[in-house]
């Protein structure tokens, strides 16, 4: 479980998150979604201990998020800006990650294997496309078989191949009761993957609850309608 | 400090391999043998190398580590979403360009002197890439520091120009008028204080007082002299720009612990 309250962050003027209470269930995937400047990247950022909260507090199965980073042992995370140093290959990128959780961690290769990143190991990350940075960024995320995976717009430069892919796994990992974090301005993604929805309007919780409630609550049967729809209503939390 | 060891290693391979750090070291390199070779006797040769040395070395060290800073940006991310401290991360990546960039210097200007077994200028060699080094220190912390505080990456490399041009072009010129239109005023002490507050200056003193060549020591640097003996006064130059090159990386750690990424 993970807990977020009344959560507040402001750069210079301009307030992000303007107290944000939320609770995202465990075995469930739950997407952020929100128009540009909602907040979503910085609530993830304040999670990963990236961005430190003006106020409020994080709580990740009961561990309240501090200065203290072993909480984020349980945390994969892929971002939705995949670079790396371009000196060194996929496979060094690998071992500094490796090395940084130590030799306790469980490995999960999956996603290495399933998105065919092994022959691209050796080669440097500058020589490397954009697509297979990206793979590379979100076998990472999944890579110490983390309870609590958190992606910031996954798909972003992904093909429709490596895609399927990782929304099996997003679906796995969901089979295993993990709690996944997913943000994406694609909508049809969501209302394939998605348990739950967090519709963050101008650094509030405008709608955090099911898809199904929501469909219900808007009246529109499809999640991309059903948010536009949110996007023009007032502060609900269901 | 295993974790920063580990960080500090794999950035010193992504550094080693853009070659950059090649060029820097052959620059050197050729400009110490070139004047070895050419420049007449040891010392004046190294006293050319200082001033190469003062000119270039705060240059390449802000300009290399603001840009650094701001690649890496996304990579740090990443692995600061790991169970790593922000101490450590700060350290091994603070680590890794420091002794890289200080390689450089020490490869550079030290293995000409040394293959011909100090020229007999071997503990005055030593010395400047002590300074080199104290430099490459002082202006790295700053061109973090720098990066750190300032997200916009041209805003932070303008920056950066700008503080190198104050501090190795500017700074001795300002004071020189400065104490012009102040004729007459006993300007000793507000001079030594200008002084300490330049790195560079204070590199230029450690030099030229231990060299003992007061007309190439700069406005600010010859009132140094005024107040001090040669001893005295390397020793305490010296000792200031220790301070210095620690000043710049603990402020960085700082920011880099504050820092929203």
């Amino acid at each position: 479980m993970i807990e977020f309250r009344a959560l507040m962050k402001s750069f210079g003027a301009r307030d992000v998150l303007r107290g944000v209470d939320l609770c995202v269930r465990p075995g469930r995937v739950t997407a952020v979604v929100g128009s540009n400047g909602a907040g979503k990247t910085t609530l993830i950022k304040c999670l990963l201990g990236l961005v430190r909260p003006d106020g409020g507090e994080i709580r990740v199965d009961g561990v309240r998020v501090g200065d203290d980073p072993a909480y984020r042992a349980a945390i994969g995370y892929a971002s939705q800006t995949s670079r790396f140093p371009e000196h060194l290959t996929a496979r060094e990128v690998t071992k500094i990650l490796l090395g940084l959780r130590g030799e306790s961690a469980v490995i999960d290769w999956e996603l290495f294997e399933r998105l065919a990143i092994a022959p691209h190991l050796d080669t440097r990350v500058r020589a490397l496309s954009g697509g297979t940075r990206q793979k590379l960024a979100v076998a990472l995320a999944f890579l110490f078989a983390p309870r609590v995976v958190v992606l910031d717009e996954p798909s972003a430069g992904l093909d429709p191949a490596a895609n399927a892919v990782l929304k099996d796994k997003i679906l796995s990992e969901r089979s295993e009761g993990k709690t996944v974090l997913v943000t994406s301005h694609v909508m049809s993604e969501l209302d394939e993957l998605a348990d739950d929805i967090v519709f963050l309007r101008a650094g509030r919780v405008g709608y955090a609850g099911s898809v199904q409630k929501l469909r219900v609550f808007t009246g529109q049967p499809h999640l991309e309608r059903a948010i536009a729809s949110m996007m023009n209503k007032e502060v609900v939390c269901a | 400090m295993r974790v920063a060891a580990k960080i500090a290693a794999f950035q010193l391979l992504d550094v080693l391999r853009s070659r950059w750090l090649f060029g820097y070291a052959i620059f050197f390199l050729l400009a110490t043998e070139l004047l070895l070779r050419f420049g007449g006797d040891p010392t004046r040769a190294l006293v050319s190398l200082t001033s190469i040395v003062l000119f270039t070395v705060p240059l390449a060290a802000i300009v290399f580590a603001t840009i650094y800073v701001h690649r890496a940006r996304e990579f740090v991310e990443l692995l600061l979403a790991q169970p790593v401290g922000r101490d450590a991360m700060f350290a091994g990546t603070y680590a890794a360009m420091a002794v890289l960039l200080s390689a450089g210097i020490v490869l550079g200007i030290g293995m000409p002197f040394a293959l011909r077994g100090g020229a007999g200028v071997g503990g005055d060699a030593v010395l400047l890439v002590g300074a080199g080094v104290a430099l490459t220190l002082v202006f790295a912390g700053t061109g973090v520091a720098l990066a750190l505080r300032t997200d916009d990456r041209l805003r932070a490399f303008g920056i950066a120009l700008g503080v190198w041009a104050c501090a190795a072009l500017a700074y001795d010129a300002v004071l020189l008028v400065a104490a012009t239109a102040l004729a007459g005023a006993p300007l000793e002490r507000p001079l030594l204080v200008a002084t300490l507050a330049n790195p560079i200056d204070l590199a230029r003193v450690v030099m030229l007082m231990h060299l003992d060549i007061s007309a190439l020591m700069g406005y600010t640097g010859a009132s140094f002299t005024r107040l001090f003996s040669a001893t005295a006064g390397t020793a305490i130059a010296a000792v200031s720009l220790a301070a210095w090159a620690a000043g710049p990386a603990l402020l960085g750690a700082r920011l880099f612990r504050r820092k929203d990424f």
